[in-house]
């Protein structure tokens, strides 16, 4: 990466190589979303369209409902009793949440990162075969594990100590090993709420570096409160903020664009504020 | 991939029978503590109710007289509660200061490494046997108390309510210690900082703060001690006396069921069905205090977490 | 305040503090010298009688021939069979409260509710239980099979507390990892949620059964009987080991009580064994989440 090069000058270079828009795939199309805790909206009307083999971001002050908004694309928030759903989310044109839909299905095709690496505690191998073995998928498991780990970028670290614990290895090691645990499932869509947050500087690098690589196989939706990371690894970003109403407060969609353009034009003044805020 | 996004239906392949099972045998393990209860509850009420019908009430509640296996009998439960009360009385004495007094310096005194060697051996307490308390109670204690020539009998109340209260001591202070443990430091932090010493903070700061929690380990202590049988059993006696004098032989309820129960009473009989009467009694006075425990317990736990 | 009346003060204050933690010292040492007195009580009367003829006779009027072999044994099939029962029940019904069951239901807070209480269930309630079911109900009669069950739910609810508290203290994030990769809540459960609480559970169910050798006024009430000089089985007539020293206490004759001492020098050690294990356990696997 050249140093000279605003993380806004590699966007717009980013969005040069990206597909023309009528060429672009939809995964997902959010229209209308509405997700409510025991009766308090966190987030209202939401609508956007994710694309096929792209990064996209959710950047936005804290309390903006976009870690919420992730955890609706694979189903997290059923794991949650108070947690209500409202409007729809179609996955390759399939509504998310109809009653038919299973979400363990959902799972094995939309996998996830969590902010604090969560490493199961168990050795390298087992936490990378935990995936693969839980959906059957244990033919030649051993390769795919090997796979999954040189995907995240991780196999030259480990491959010599597949049965040491897995919690013997950093936080940035941890953090690609669970990248790898989702990657050995063969998913679709990666989901990463904040995966760098609780990483050092260097680790954060590689973990972008890996999703620069990644977005060629897979479609990667990101949530960060970094938004100089989002300018250097998202091709479109959506940015979210709080807006008060009757005295609640809920997170909405505040404008949804190519990355160049949320951080050169913004359409809107909020984005313009939050981005400006930052870079100076 | 491209394959997997393919096989699009969010259906699952089948419906997964097994989650369902297994959540019905999950369920089935808890329904036993429920078929428990139930059991107990009819266990003892089903024939109590039928001793009612053979037995007045108001003269089992009144009556100052137990004698339900001699000729001229006679159901008057009140002897038997004079004899637990009285035991009681004696345990708590003992529990109740020298439970709260350990618990106190456990949690507020005692070093890191004291509290790491003293807090297991109080729990050492908790695990002998109560046949052993009461083998204790019978062959050390009451020799030992006729020493002293306090005129008491071979079996008296008193070496069963001291040897009962040691063996609460335990309960009280674990408890209690749970709830001063549970009153945030910074309530300490600050009223050193106004100058007080040790034995303020603890005495005006923690315990009232606690409380709650104290009183709770005070009552599960107390309801321990009723419910008590073998201390009772082997050291207090078998004969029913209306009287709270320590140094004399009484019966609890619980050492009457024991007795009565291991005994030759012929099923069915009124005799036999007073095992279930004291027996709902006994239950009865139990329930009332765990339910007052438990719910102190709730308080404190709300409060502080 | 003049300074001497605040040194006064003062010193004053310092002996009031002194003589408090004299007072709270003395709690704890009457309840520990009461265990030693204890202790070296029973040890000193009971080391006489304490061998080879103690663990491998019947029960008899002599007692210098008497043993507790058959008391010794049925203790030990009791906590067996009370593993072997209170375990799956104790930790399945562990898993459905705090996995499974919405703790917004008034079913499932009842439940909760319901355990707690039972867990202070006087102990002889417990074998008024056992008395009416055996008697009259199943049938089963004065076997060491009904005091395997009755002993079961006894400690059911000490189990099932310390189950659910292992459980409880594995790390949700452990959870959310493993079905956002598509597990199903029994994978979750059975793959991550278990192995993890392993040690707490072991620990716990080691206590219970601590606690649940030393229960004597159930098995009286079921009948475990005095004199039972054959060494048990499951179906037939027993005697524990708490019940044996309970019986020999009763006697008169100070030879019986020695016996008695000895008979508690072996179940004191049992007990004592099994504490260890279980500390033992809960130290060894600590873990630092």
């Amino acid at each position: 990466m050249n140093i000279i090069e605003t993380p806004v000058q590699l966007a717009q270079q980013r969005e040069r190589e990206l597909p023309p828009p009528e060429l672009r795939e939809v995964v997902f199309d959010v229209s209308g979303l509405t997700v409510s805790y025991g009766g308090n909206p966190a987030l209202k009307d939401v609508s956007l369209e994710v694309y096929k083999n792209f990064v996209t971001a959710f950047i936005g002050p804290s309390g903006c409902g976009k870690s919420t908004f992730i955890r609706c694309f694979n189903r997290m928030n059923d794991l949650i009793p108070s947690a209500s759903v409202g409007g729809t989310i179609l996955y390759h044109g399939e509504d998310l949440y109809a009653p038919h839909v299973d979400a363990v299905e959902v799972r094995k095709r939309i996998g996830m990162v969590f902010q604090k690496p969560n490493p199961f505690p168990k050795s390298i191998h087992a936490n990378v075969a935990f995936g693969p073995r839980v959906l059957r998928m244990t033919d030649d498991l051993d390769g795919r594990v090997e796979r999954a780990l040189q995907q995240a970028a991780l196999w030259d670290e480990v491959k010599d100590r597949l049965d040491e614990s897995a919690l013997s290895l950093s936080g940035g090691q941890q953090q690609r090993l669970c990248i790898a645990r989702c990657l050995a499932v063969e998913p679709d869509v990666l989901l990463m709420d904040e995966p760098a947050s609780a990483l050092d500087p260097i680790s954060t690098t590689r973990i972008e570096d890996l999703m620069h690589e990644l977005k060629r196989e897979y479609t990667i939706v990101i949530v960060t409160h970094n938004m100089q990371q989002a300018a250097r690894i998202a091709d479109m970003t959506a940015f979210f903020s709080v807006q008060i109403e009757d005295g609640k407060r809920s997170g909405v969609l505040v404008e949804y664009d190519a990355t160049p353009t949320i951080f050169t034009k913004p359409a809107d003044k909020r984005t313009e504020d939050y981005v400006t805020g930052r870079f100076g | 991939m491209a394959t997997r996004a393919e096989s699009l239906s969010l259906a699952p392949p089948h419906k997964r029978w097994g989650e369902v099972v297994i959540k019905a045998a999950l369920a089935a393990c808890a329904l036993v503590s429920v078929a428990t209860t139930v059991g107990i509850v009819v266990a003892l009420f089903l024939p109590a109710f039928e001793f009612f019908q053979e037995v007045s009430f108001w003269d089992y509640i009144t009556g100052t007289e137990w004698a339900p296996l001699f000729l001229q009998q006679s159901f008057g439960v009140i002897p038997l509660i004079v004899g637990t009360i009285s035991v009681t009385l004696w345990a708590s004495l003992i529990a109740i200061p020298l439970g709260l007094g350990s618990a106190i310096f456990l949690s507020e005194y005692a070093r890191p490494r004291v509290r790491a060697t003293l807090k297991p051996a109080l729990e050492l307490l908790a695990g002998i046997p109560t046949v052993v308390y009461g083998y204790f109670a019978l062959t050390w204690v009451t020799p030992h108390l006729k020493d002293l020539g306090l005129g008491v009998g071979v079996f008296n109340a008193l070496s069963a309510g001291l040897v009962m209260g040691v063996m609460i001591i335990p309960t009280v202070a674990s408890l209690s210690e749970d709830a001063m443990s549970a009153v945030p430091r910074d309530l300490r932090y600050g009223a050193y900082a106004l100058g007080s010493s040790k034995l303020q903070v603890s005495t005006r700061i923690v315990v009232p703060a606690a409380v709650s929690g104290i009183v709770a380990a005070f009552v599960l202590g107390i309801s321990r001690a009723i419910g008590e049988t073998m201390i009772v059993l082997l050291a207090a006696g078998q004969q029913p006396n209306l009287s709270f004098d320590p140094r004399e032989a009484v019966e609890t309820m619980s050492a009457f069921i024991a007795a009565t129960g291991a005994g030759d009473v012929p099923t069915g009989s009124t005799e036999y069905k007073t095992i279930f009467a004291v027996g709902a009694t006994l239950f009865v006075m139990t329930l009332i205090l765990n339910f007052f425990s438990i719910r102190l317990v709730r308080k404190y736990r709300e409060v502080y977490e | 305040m003049s300074a001497a009346a605040l040194s006064a003060g003062r010193r004053r204050g310092v002996w009031r503090g002194r003589i408090f933690v004299a007072l709270l010292l003395l709690s704890m040492a009457v309840g520990l010298l009461a265990l030693g007195t204890l202790c070296v009580d029973v040890l000193q009367r009971g080391l006489a009688y304490f061998d080879s003829v103690l663990l491998t006779n019947g029960p008899s009027s002599d007692p210098d021939i008497a043993g507790a072999r058959p008391a010794i044994l049925a203790t030990l099939y009791l906590g067996v069979l009370l593993i072997l029962f209170t375990v799956p029940i104790g930790v399945g019904t562990a898993i459905y409260l705090e996995e499974y069951a919405d703790r917004h239901r008034w079913y499932n807070r009842l439940l909760e509710l319901n355990i707690q209480n039972l867990a202070a269930v006087p102990s002889i309630v417990y074998g008024i239980l056992g008395l009416a079911f055996l008697v009259r109900g199943l049938g089963l009669g004065r076997v060491l099979l009904a005091g395997a069950l009755i002993l079961t739910l006894l400690v059911l609810p000490t189990v099932i507390i310390a189950a659910r508290e292992a459980i409880r203290a594995v790390p949700s994030s452990i959870r959310e990892g493993a079905y956002a990769l598509g597990a199903t809540q029994w994978q979750v459960v059975s793959r991550q949620v278990l192995p993890a609480a392993i040690p707490g559970i072991a620990t716990g169910s080691i206590l219970a059964l601590a606690r649940a050798i030393g229960e004597t006024a159930p098995l009286i009430l079921i009948g475990a009987l005095t004199f039972i000089s054959f060494n048990p089985t499951v179906m037939g007539p027993f005697t524990a080991l708490p019940v044996q020293i309970y019986n020999w206490t009763k006697l008169p004759d100070e030879k019986f009580k020695a016996l008695a001492a000895a008979a508690i020098i072996v179940l004191l050690i049992m007990v004592l064994l099994l504490n260890a294990a279980a500390i033992w356990l809960r130290n060894r696997y600590q873990k630092r989440w």
